[in-house]
């Protein structure tokens, strides 16, 4: 299995978290299996990956909930791979908020802060801070249940940022909320990020939270990291062919290599933009290539990598249409090409049309093996 | 992938916090109470059966003399026929009841629901000793048994049904509560009869909740004592054979293998049930539409009718001893009058007996709360040694399994056995307090578990991160949460502590004679009035303090349960 660790950023100084060949059995099950990964003070990292890829277990172990069966962690220079979470320095929110139910907004702010003996009034102020930064003024003597789900999150949110921590760990924080809610507060997440600098690792299965949220996504699967990378890195250039599946839509198509320039799908060669110098001429390969990156022109329209192509079906999906592409020498593949309104006007694109399709060569990937 | 040398090294253990010291050393100290107050009287009642009366070793020697002895074996026999017998009898009743509840938009559903609770409150002698004034040798009705006696099976099995089918009708309308319309609305688009949607929707759906049933019906069936002892004359059965070879002939071994005679059935029913158990799966999802019985006039008619001829042999069956207890010299002077209650003129144990059982049943709720749910918190809620609290988690229900007769007579073993430091609580209150809180301790434990996963699993790991001390949480949110349910706790534990007479029927001393234990004796010497005054004297008892639990509950759960309001 390749391993992407750190391939993209080595950032100068001394990482703030630094997770060091991290492996957690679960009797006979790895959940993690030899996870490295530094995180960079003030950075905002979100752990990508379907469910059961390790991502949650990572958090635990960095929050101390699990401890790793093997492996360190050090926080701030400090080994904390075997402390307890009580001794470590974090705040956490989980998907459920865990708000105590039976306490209103101010005390469950308070909660973590009258622990420390300081005095009512210097509590009373920073719960109005944190009141005021998370937008619930006014708020402050209702219950949880009184609140709305969004209303809910922030307060979580305020309660894991009240004890001042070093590190804050969002585990699927937005993912109880309604679509719109959800968006509204990636935002502010983000902005409150921003503000604050705090250290973030946030847990989550949608990407596209991770792409508008994160400084770094590190993506997951079956235990390990599969790739780590900002965004545009992630999703431009994917690392494997799980990584372009996962983070956004993605037509795969079964070829063979013809040199190292071009690969061969069907009866068709595609040129790539550079020399792929892994590639033996007669090895299979899997070209990848976005809907959204596909070009459309009409069916007299000539050039590189350019193919007579059929329109199988289509498919409004408001912004854009999403058409099925039988292109000719391709068999029986079909491409999936995203196209604008205005372009399915003027071509007057339908069932059954004749168009040509454009693969751009820089947008093309290709993967060893089928 | 892990390579050779990682997976050789040795795994990282979790430094331990102070939460988790102090979770440890609870559940030590729990586990202690358990072996203490359980395991080790039990281990004890085992050996006692494979010794002589001198104590030494004789292997199977008892229980070969048990197996012939014909008239031992017979009780046995006697033990499970009535335990069928009575299990059918009472789950059909109470399916039909909880169904018409349910299921039937009949009228006085409220109160038919408080009704069918009345057994509760008294102790298992008390349906007796109305069977004896209803169709005993100068009974009311006794026309009605055609010749036949009260005094014997017949007896055993109405005043067992009466006493059982609360605790049925419990489980049962739990269980066809919770139905999901949807399927009721598939079936009906499927055009499936009426019958047909009974057998192939709503059976399936109560399946666990009848078997739950049976095995709790049938348990208690067999455990029984009260019942028998009065009623059931010439009719031996295992709990009454305990008694006559303790108490009557002094003989303890051989009291001792008639116990593990009697807790054999008892297991192989607990047994079964856990297996079937486990295999049940949530009945409901998340999108489940909660059924709406629809009025049907004809349907609700006749459910209204069944109910209605139920609750009055409930309520008559009570209202018997009641009247009985206030009858000056039945049947030869029927006047009313409060002589019956004048304890202190009989023997007994007087109104001593009565405030023993108070104080008793006091204690119990109070302790055995405290216990229960601090147990049920720790197994639930610490992070740690996973396998001690499995272990503890089993440990906790095994109570159930155990008859009442066996685990007191467990306790003269264990805790009169000279050698035992502990042997100065024998005869004491706390021996009493002890024995009972054990003998009820599963249906609370499981009620505080049910409870305790209701909250958020991450509350504890929300206030590690917050570096607050688990029990501040506890105290400040674990509790207050729970506090409907630790109330429920202690009203169960207090109820059953003044109605029980199985388990300390034994261990009570001169001083600590109990209400239940006077109702017993005051029956054996022929006081039957009396017996019944005293019997009502524990119903009022509980009725007082369910009723006067009701109203507190509901002044504070608008105090502090605000919080539930959206």
């Amino acid at each position: 299995m390749t391993q992407a660790h750190e391939g993209t950023e080595k950032a100068a100084g001394q990482a703030y978290l630094h997770i060091e060949r991290l492996t957690k059995m679960f009797d006979s099950f790895a959940a993690l299996k030899d996870v490295s990964l530094d995180v960079h003070e003030g950075e905002f990292v979100c752990f990508l990956g379907p469910s059961g890829c390790g991502k949650t277990t990572l958090l635990r172990c960095i929050a101390g909930l699990d401890i790793q069966t093997f492996g360190r962690i050090e926080q701030a220079g400090r080994d904390i791979s075997v402390l307890p979470p009580s001794e470590r320095d974090f705040g956490i929110v989980f998907q459920s908020y865990a708000l105590f139910p039976n306490l209103t907004v101010n005390k469950n702010l308070a909660y973590g802060l009258e622990n420390r003996k300081q005095a009512r009034t210097e509590i009373d102020r920073r719960v109005r801070d944190l009141l005021e930064l998370v937008g619930l003024t006014g708020q402050e003597d209702k219950y949880p249940a009184q609140l709305s789900g969004g209303q809910q999150q922030r307060v979580a949110l305020a309660r894991a940022l009240a004890t001042s921590p070093g590190l804050l760990l969002l585990d699927e924080p937005l993912s109880a909320l309604d679509a719109k809610v959800r968006v509204h507060l990636r935002h502010e997440v983000r902005q409150l990020h921003r503000r604050l600098g705090i250290t973030t690792i946030m847990v989550t299965h949608d990407q596209e939270e991770a792409l508008t949220m994160a400084d770094r996504i590190v993506v997951m699967d079956h235990g390990v990291i599969v790739q780590v990378g900002d965004p545009v890195e992630i999703y431009r250039a994917p690392a494997t062919p799980f990584v372009a599946d996962f983070v956004g839509t993605m037509n795969f198509l079964p070829g063979i290599a013809a040199d190292r320039r071009r690969v061969r799908v069907g009866d068709v060669d595609l040129e790539c933009a550079g020399e792929v110098d892994w590639m033996e001429p007669g090895s299979s390969v899997t070209v990848c290539v976005r809907p959204e990156e596909l070009m459309v022109a009409d069916a007299s329209r000539d050039g590189p990598n350019a193919m007579p192509t059929n329109v199988d079906g289509i498919e409004f999906l408001g912004a854009f249409y999403r058409a099925t592409l039988a292109v000719e020498g391709m068999g029986t593949e079909r491409l999936t090409a995203d196209i604008p309104p205005n372009l399915v006007r003027s071509l007057d694109i339908r069932e059954g049309a004749n168009l040509t399709v454009i693969f751009p060569d820089d947008r093309i990937r290709v993967f060893a093996g089928r | 992938m892990a390579d050779a040398a990682t997976l050789r090294a040795t795994p990282l253990r979790a430094r331990l916090s102070r939460d988790d010291l102090i979770h440890g050393a609870g559940l030590i100290v729990m586990a202690l109470f358990i072996v203490v107050a359980m395991a080790l009287p039990l281990f004890w009642i085992l050996s006692k059966s494979f010794e002589d009366a001198d104590g030494n070793f004789t292997g199977l020697v008892n229980y070969i003399r048990y197996f012939s002895t014909p008239a031992l074996v017979t009780s046995a026999e006697h033990s499970i026929t009535i335990g069928v017998v009575i299990t059918v009898v009472v789950v059909g009743l109470a399916f039909l009841y909880a169904y018409a509840l349910t299921r039937s938009c009949m009228p006085f559903k409220g109160l038919f629901r408080i009704i069918a609770l009345i057994p509760i409150l008294a102790p298992s002698l008390l349906p007796a000793i109305s069977l004896v004034y209803l169709f005993g040798n100068q009974g009311m009705i006794k026309e009605l048994m055609f010749g036949e006696s009260i005094y014997g099976p017949i007896g055993i099995v109405i005043a067992l049904v009466f006493w059982i089918f609360p605790h049925t009708v419990m489980i049962l309308t739990t269980a066809l509560a919770t139905a999901d319309a949807r399927l009721y609305e598939a079936a009906v688009a499927l055009r499936a009869s009426k019958l047909r949607i009974f057998f192939t929707v709503t059976l399936p759906g109560a399946k666990y909740g009848v078997m739950s049933a049976c095995f709790v019906a049938f348990t208690y069936a067999i455990t029984d004592f009260g019942a028998p002892k009065v009623i059931g004359g010439w009719y031996n059965v295992l709990s009454v054979d305990i008694y006559k070879q303790v108490v009557g002939q002094q003989n303890f071994q051989m009291g001792a293998v008639v116990g593990v005679v009697l807790l054999f059935p008892v297991a192989v029913a607990f047994v079964v049930q856990r297996l079937v158990q486990r295999r049940q799966m949530a009945q409901l999802s998340a999108q489940a539409v909660p059924l709406e019985p629809k009025p049907n006039r004809r349907f609700d008619l006749i459910m209204f009718a069944c109910c209605l001829f139920i609750a009055f042999i409930l309520v008559g069956i009570l209202g018997v001893s009641a009247y009985a207890s206030f009858v000056k010299f039945w049947p030869y002077n029927l006047s009313l009058g409060l002589e019956n209650y004048q304890f202190d003129l009989m023997d007994g144990g007087g109104w001593g007996a009565y405030w023993n059982s108070v104080k008793m049943a006091t204690a119990t709720a109070a302790f055995g709360t405290l216990i229960i749910f601090t147990g049920a918190y720790l197994i639930e809620k610490s992070q740690r040694y996973r396998s001690f609290r499995s272990a503890l988690e089993f440990l906790a229900v095994v109570p159930l399994a155990v008859p009442g007769m066996v685990l007191g007579l467990a306790y003269i073993f264990f805790f009169n056995d000279p050698g035992n430091p502990l042997g100065f609580i024998y005869h004491s209150m706390a021996i009493l307090v002890l024995c009972t809180v054990v003998h009820y301790y599963t249906v609370p434990h499981l009620t505080a578990l049910t409870a305790l996963k209701q909250l958020d699993a991450e509350f504890e790991a929300v206030s590690q991160s917050l570096k607050v001390p688990f029990y501040k949480t506890f105290a400040r949110v674990t509790f207050p949460v729970c506090l409907p349910s630790i109330l429920d706790i202690s009203i169960y534990l207090f109820v059953n502590a003044m109605t029980t007479v199985s388990a300390v029927v034994f261990i009570y001393g001169p001083d600590t004679t109990l209400a239940s234990v006077a109702v017993l004796n005051m029956d054996d010497a022929g006081d039957i009035a009396p017996a019944a005054a005293m019997a009502m004297m524990i119903v009022y008892t509980s009725a007082a303090i369910r009723i006067l639990y009701g109203l507190a509950t509901y002044g504070l759960h608008r105090r502090t349960q605000a919080w539930r309001a959206r």
